[in-house]
């Protein structure tokens, strides 16, 4: 049937007179083609030499030459050292004791070098080494080959050299001891015995030398009242293996609280032990990677945590101070009374920036005389003093200030008024910032002094306490930098380098350690150390009727956080930590605003997935007093507490970074007053964020055989069947457990070697280093934010975060198994997706489970990936062709495939991309090409070696010998490596445990990846 | 530059071609040459007579055993050259300042303290244990006059041509033949024209031959024949295609040519060093290691000039052309010969390196060396036998797989393969444990 309709495309279609129509109509180009310009005018073209022939000549010429130079086979140059090292033999890797102490990490560390090139970061297991390294600490060698780096000193943004330097600054002190201005040294903590003589030293000569310290994210609310109590700037060590009750109020000690550090007590006490484990009670704001661990969290705005302190205090000193009401006050009274019974067993930490709250956390664990409670190894690694670093800005306004030296610190990103600061800088005559970037803050001083990383330095840590470590340098330093102690050496007139300065310090003799064996061990633990002073003479009452009194903020609360993948913010152009998903939220390369369900809703604000699996969010702005940062996306969190947002620290750097790093915004800009919470007006913008996050699904729905849970009860008084049971499946139409059916017969394993991982759910805190152990050890390759925003991350090693959609994941498994019917199955899980309120959280490692019967190996078209009698499904890359069968038969999807190339490959610009950032590369493990499957092996490098040691010492393998790279890095004992055809490993108990299953058994896989069941203390 | 296979065939055929007319100009030229060994012969030098009493060729061996390390006859090494050395100083002083130079330093001596001065302050080590007549002997040794080299003018020529000789007689003996060849041609046509030419005069007439005896048509109208044949040529072109193409990568007999002509046949074979003394993280690493600079002057701090052995055959290198390359390594290590010190002038040695495994094997020599015990020969040939070093074996998958399937593990003595090996007897009755056997041919044993 014709039609006479006719189809327009623009209103102006309709006008008949329109000339735009006409226009459009005869021409079909709107712009005349520039035909002319690209084959350029008749004249030129005859005018040319080449003729058409000449054209095809050359065309034919170079692809012959292509061709032929193709042909031959590159021939590859092998240079020998000249005089090798003794120390060193290509091939052999070695192993350095070193400490690293940046101003906000520090811990004490093994690195292990190939060829004199540091390419990962271990744990020290001697005794007297304090704080196991996090990701952060196992991703800093990376930081350490930074292209952006520094690469020599700069005077005015031009390139000098020391001497020159040396001179401008001896000028300058002398101008300023002469004109009566302030000499201030502004640096981060560095916790150094020999380097606070030096800068005691250095001030001596000058009359009017000030040395302020300065940390980004300050603890100076708990310094301070730990002052106020035991006489002394430093903070309590809490030892949390020895409590049996732990409640903390705004403390994430899991993550970055006071140095962090303690998931290793923590862990001890959590795993159950005949019949017993501690209990955690977490109050706090924002979901934290220690409220994920807690066996009863209890969401509350900080104001209300004040409350819950008082309650807290009333409840155990038998004080009557009497607060406003808050929610939850049942909860926290138990809380409260569970503490009373533990006495000594039980410990109190709070993360609140408030001096009173931080008296009344001394005083309570005064009273419970907790054992977990350490005042006397204080810890030296937070000693930063907002009221000086105020002072000192006030003072630079002022102009007071003549020299000013700054080292480790980065103020003009990370102080909240740092436009006052930027200003006030142009008043210093002169100003020296040791960095190993320029930085914010080193563009616009004088002088940029390009700083070595602490991988290329000299210097002592005293972490607490009685506790003594070496940082060495296990490099030669890469560029013309040269370290704050040394420099203070020359501009104190002193001819001595650091090295012998360090070497003869009265530090080091105090080890009574040769000074040999003390580099060679890195620790040192004194054995007797005087007990603190103090305790009893601070006005604690007080204290409590001030937080009684605490009004509640107008507008919403702003909680800060760190996370763990980027801490302050020092690292933010190290590719490994930015591609890190966040434990809880698994977002990358990103940091948002976190907002509750219920506040989202009222203010309009949404999370939803597209069609590629991405994340997408809305905009917010945040209005903290005058200031205003903008384009914040926003993430629904789980968990948050009802009036109270959470923003992380250490993104939105711009300066001397990679373009594709440049993301996020500086939360410092809201950070006044060094006050980790503020009140808050939100505004929602127009536009939509993309996310880059791991994770589409946040529950289980009830799914028991991925994680499977218990509480301490049931799992004391019930059989392992009840709670660990085995799942069922039809054989012979009679149910049968799913492990006693095979397809295939199975092979004889039980000679040789056999390796099992066993991961312990209850110890696993989902902290992630064994996340940045694994990329570095296995070259894993980063590839950026819109490929992680496709599902193509490279991690081997993921940890899945699952949130219970009612109040428990045992509530879930219930509603489940209630459900009856259709429309009610349905209805139910579509409800069962959204996670609840306050969810309870589980973390999962999963990583290729080395299935015995492997569905991926059968599916391969040519065999390249394959079992070995040692129990590690190989994968031959060589051989892999990319069909991704592989990938689509894993039940567990931990196949990770090769879009690109991420090597050599300008479109991926981070490590890989340079000869420096290539330097951190893992010589024994392939680089993998595009267009092949890449998966966990087990670090079979790793077994091999070890199995090649004992050959060569012709010994059988000795008791827990093999290790792998996670198993290796994880500090709190969650992963234990080992050969179950030898009886003396411990992963041969951890096997025969009853805790013991496999993720998802019933498919038949038989993994040698085991899991324990998780057991919460409720 | 990677010479592989036949890469390098067309110019081979370009060599050969060059070689072949020159041998015409080198037959006047080796000729002439011939002459000169016999000229340098007679002009050997004989020891000149009685500068000592003692017996030279007592005092070589004294001088070989007890001073070479530090002394040589005619240059500076460690200590001073010692030709010559007893005209220079007085007998009963050298018996003193050998027996022991420090004590003789010590008395304030003031022609010791000199000459330790002179020589850097390095202290000789003392021989008590040599008594006055072997000291005598050694001096005889050191006072016999250096040989004369050959006229300096013929010295080039000379080794060229010694080292030539063998070759000129060869393509002597080669371009006699050819000639004789072309000859015989020539004539052969000659006779043939003359025979025709005598034929035709006497009228007798030759009978073409019938060329329409049609073999090729008879064949082309035989299908079959024809089918069999493409058949058979597809077959045996589809065999060359695939041959050719699994030699690609396949670097076997690659010999590139050295930044320093390192001889292993000298060092290995001549002299006799074990491999794993220069080679030695081969015990411990998983590299064999190319030797590093030091090592090279451990032995060449004193060898600073080739000695040859005569009765071995060195290709066609000369002595001059070695102890160049000693200086090469001087250079490189930045080692002043005259003054026997280091300048810290460094340049290191680019090699060009032979053996090369893909990135995505992993090979580990200690593996293989010291827990096998495999001899180094087995996968690199007879290298004490090899001027330049080559690619011996083809370093494909199925050469060490194939190794793998038919070598015994050595499990004597080695307490981690004992337990194994009991169990697994227990299990299979396995004599035998190959490498195979403890899964040496799994995938992800090389491949990670």
């Amino acid at each position: 049937m014709a039609s006479n309709k006719k189809y327009w495309k623009s209103v102006e279609e309709l006008n008949e007179n329109s000339s735009v129509v006409e226009t459009l109509r005869n021409n079909e180009f709107v712009e005349e083609i520039p035909t002319d310009e690209f084959l350029g005018d008749k004249e030129s073209l005859e005018a040319s030499s080449t003729s058409r022939r000449d054209f095809l000549k050359y065309v034919g010429f170079s692809t012959a030459a292509a061709s032929l130079v193709a042909c031959e086979g590159p021939v590859v140059k092998s240079i020998p050292y000249v005089v090798q090292p003794e120390e060193i033999i290509p091939g052999v890797a070695d192993y350095y004791a070193t400490t690293i102490a940046d101003g906000f990490d520090f811990s004490n560390i093994l690195i292990k070098t190939r060829e004199g090139r540091p390419i990962k970061v271990e744990n020290n297991n001697l005794e007297g080494s304090k704080i196991k390294p996090n990701a952060r600490v196992y991703a800093s060698v990376l930081s350490m080959y930074d292209s952006m780096r520094l690469k020599q000193p700069m005077i005015s943004g031009k390139p000098a050299s020391w001497e020159e330097v040396d001179a401008r600054v001896k000028a300058g002190l002398e101008e300023a001891a002469a004109s009566g201005g302030q000499i201030v040294l502004l640096t981060s903590t560095m916790a150094s015995p020999s380097t606070d003589k030096l800068i005691a030293e250095f001030g001596a000569r000058y009359s009017n030398f000030k040395h302020v310290v300065y940390d980004a994210v300050s603890s100076s609310a708990a310094i301070d009242a730990f002052e106020t109590v035991y006489g002394e700037r430093a903070l309590a060590d809490y030892d949390f293996s020895k409590a049996d009750v732990i409640v903390s109020v705004g403390a994430d000690f899991l993550g970055d609280w006071q140095g962090g550090g303690c998931e290793t007590g923590y862990t001890q006490g959590r795993i159950p032990k005949n019949g017993k484990m501690s209990k955690h009670i977490q109050i706090e704001a924002n979901m934290s990677l220690t409220g994920a661990n807690a066996d009863k969290r209890i969401p509350m705005t900080v104001t209300q945590q004040k409350y819950a302190l008082v309650a807290l205090y009333n409840e155990i000193t038998g004080s009557s101070v009497s607060t406003p009401a808050f929610p939850n006050k049942e909860a926290v009274t138990k809380a409260a009374k569970q503490l009373k019974a533990a006495g000594s067993k039980g410990v109190l930490v709070s993360g609140i920036d408030d001096v009173d709250v931080q008296m009344l956390v001394l005083a309570i664990n005064n009273v419970l005389q907790s054992e977990a409670f350490n005042p006397n190894n204080a810890r030296y690694i937070r000693q930063g003093n907002a009221k000086e670093v105020a002072q000192l800005v006030a003072d630079m306004k002022a102009g007071s200030v003549h020299t000013l030296i700054m080292s480790g610190v980065n103020p003009v990103y990370t102080l909240a008024n740092s436009k006052d600061f930027a200003d006030s800088l142009k008043k210093v005559k002169l100003s020296v910032a040791f960095s190993m970037k320029e930085d914010e803050t080193a563009s616009l001083t004088t002088i940029a002094a390009a700083a070595p990383h602490y991988l290329e330095s000299w210097g002592d840590v005293s972490i607490a306490k009685g506790y003594y470590s070496v940082t060495q340098p296990t490099i030669r330093p890469l560029f013309d930098t040269r370290q704050l102690q040394d420099s203070l050496l020359k501009w104190s007139g002193n001819p001595q380098s650091y090295y012998d300065y360090l070497k003869a310090s009265e530090a080091v003799a105090a080890t009574g350690k040769s000074w040999n064996q003390l580099v060679h061990d890195g620790v040192y633990k004194s054995s007797d150390v005087a007990p603190a002073a103090g305790g009893e003479v601070a006005n604690y009452g007080g204290a409590a009727a001030n937080l009684a009194g605490a009004k509640a903020l107008s507008g919403m609360e702003l909680v800060f956080y760190t996370k763990i993948g980027m801490g302050d913010g020092q690292q933010a152009n190290n590719p490994w930590l930015q591609e890190f998903p966040d434990p809880i939220t698994r977002v990358s390369w990103d940091n948002y605003v976190t907002v509750s369900k219920a506040d989202a809703e009222q203010l309009g604000l949404e999370n939803y997935n597209v069609d590629n699996g991405g994340l997408n969010g809305s905009y917010v702005t945040l209005e903290v007093g005058g200031a205003k940062l903008e384009h914040v996306p926003v993430l629904i969190q789980p968990g948050q507490a009802k009036g109270s947002v959470g923003l992380a620290f250490g993104y939105g750097r711009k300066a001397a970074m990679k373009t594709e790093m440049m993301v996020g915004v500086n939360a410092y800009t809201l950070y006044k007053d060094f006050n980790g919470v503020q009140s808050v007006k939100i505004t929602k913008e127009s536009g939509v964020h993309e996310f880059a996050c791991i994770q589409l699904h946040n529950t289980l729905m009830g799914r028991g055989d991925i994680i499977k849970e218990t509480t301490l009860k049931e799992y004391n008084e019930k059989e392992p069947a009840v709670w660990n049971e085995v799942p069922k499946v039809s054989l012979d139409h009679k149910e049968v457990p799913a492990t006693s059916v095979d397809l295939w017969t199975s092979f004889d394993r039980t000679v040789g070697h056999h390796f099992n991982l066993s991961i312990d759910l209850n110890a696993c805190t989902g902290c992630g280093a064994c996340v940045i152990a694994c990329h570095a050890e296995n070259n894993v390759p980063v590839v950026g934010k819109s490929e992680v925003r496709r599902s193509r991350d490279m991690h081997w090693l993921r940890i899945d975060r699952y949130y219970s959609s009612e109040d428990t994941f045992i509530e879930d498994t219930e509603l489940k198994e209630n459900t009856s019917g259709l429309m009610n199955s349905i209805d139910t899980f579509g409800e069962m997706e959204d996670p609840s309120e306050n969810p309870q959280v589980a973390f999962q490692p999963v990583f290729c489970q080395h299935c015995n019967h492997a569905p991926c190996e059968t599916v391969c078209p040519v065999a390249a990936t394959s079992h070995s009698r040692q129990g590690q499904n190989h994968m031959a890359y060589n051989r892999c062709v990319g069909t991704r069968y592989c990938a689509n038969n894993c039940p567990y999807k931990v196949r990770r495939f090769n879009w690109f190339l991420y090597n050599k490959n300008e479109e991926f610009d981070y490590h890989m991309n340079d000869d420096l950032g290539r330097m951190v590369l893992n010589p024994d493990v392939n680089v993998r090409s595009r267009g092949v499957m890449e998966k966990c092996s087990l670090c079979i490098q790793m077994t091999q070696a070890t199995i090649l040691k004992a050959k060569k010492e012709g010994r059988p393998v000795n008791k827990d010998e093999f290790y792998t790279a996670c198993s290796e890095a994880c500090g709190s004992g969650a992963m234990v490596f080992g050969d179950v055809n030898n009886e003396e490993d411990t992963v041969v108990k951890l096997k025969e445990d009853d805790r013991m299953y496999h993720l998802l058994e019933h498919v038949g896989t038989k993994p040698n990846v085991f899991y324990q069941v998780k057991v919460r203390n409720t | 530059m990677k010479k592989v296979g036949n890469h390098n065939s067309f110019s081979r055929i370009l060599l050969f071609c060059l070689a072949f007319s020159l041998s015409f100009s080198l037959v006047s030229y080796a000729q002439q040459a011939e002459t000169s060994p016999a000229e340098a012969s007679t002009e050997e030098a004989a020891p000149a007579e009685g500068v000592a009493a003692g017996d030279p060729t007592k005092g070589k061996e004294l001088f070989n055993s007890l001073c070479a390390a530090c002394h040589k006859l005619d240059s500076k090494a460690t200590g001073p050259a010692l030709r010559g050395v007893a005209e220079k100083h007085e007998t009963e002083w050298l018996y003193k300042w050998i027996k022991n130079s420090s004590a003789l330093i010590a008395s304030g001596d003031a022609k010791a303290v000199k000459l330790f001065e002179e020589n850097n302050k390095q202290v000789m080590t003392p021989f008590p244990q040599l008594s006055n007549k072997d000291i005598d002997d050694i001096l005889a040794y050191t006072s016999q006059p250096k040989a004369a080299p050959a006229t300096p003018a013929n010295a080039g020529g000379q080794a060229m041509a010694a080292s030539n000789d063998g070759g000129v007689n060869n393509t002597l003996i080669l371009a006699a033949l050819v000639l004789v060849l072309v000859v015989l041609v020539v004539m052969l046509a000659l006779v043939n024209k003359t025979l025709k030419r005598v034929a035709a005069a006497n009228g007798v007439e030759i009978p073409e031959k019938d060329s329409s005896v049609s073999i090729w048509k008879a064949y082309a109208k035989n299908q079959f024949l024809v089918l069999v044949t493409v058949v058979l040529l597809l077959l045996s072109g589809a065999y060359l295609l695939y041959g050719y193409l699994m030699q690609i990568g396949v670097d076997q007999g690659y010999e590139p040519i050295q930044p320093i002509h390192f001889s292993h046949k000298i060092h290995a074979g001549d002299n006799g060093i074990d491999c794993k003394y220069c080679h030695s993280s081969a015990r411990v690493s998983k590299t064999s290691g190319i030797p590093s600079l030091n090592v090279c002057m451990n032995c060449h701090k004193n060898i600073s000039e080739f000695q040859g052995d005569a009765d071995s055959t060195y290709v066609e290198y000369s002595k001059e052309f070695y102890t160049a390359e000693i200086q090469k390594l001087y250079d490189a290590v930045g080692w002043d010969r005259a003054n026997q010190q280091y300048t810290g002038k460094q340049k290191p040695v680019k090699w060009v390196r032979i053996h090369n495994l893909p990135d995505f094997v992993y090979f580990n020599h200690s593996q293989h060396v010291s827990v096998a015990g495999v001899e180094c020969q087995k996968c690199h040939g007879p290298v004490e036998t090899f001027e330049i070093m080559k690619q011996n074996a083809p370093l494909t998958m199925g050469w060490c797989i194939n190794c793998h399937r038919e070598t015994g593990v050595k499990v004597e003595g080695n307490e981690y393969y004992e337990k194994i090996h009991a169990e697994l007897a227990k299990e299979y009755g396995v004599v035998k444990l190959t490498a195979a056997d403890m899964g040496g041919t799994e995938c992800g044993k090389c491949h990670y």
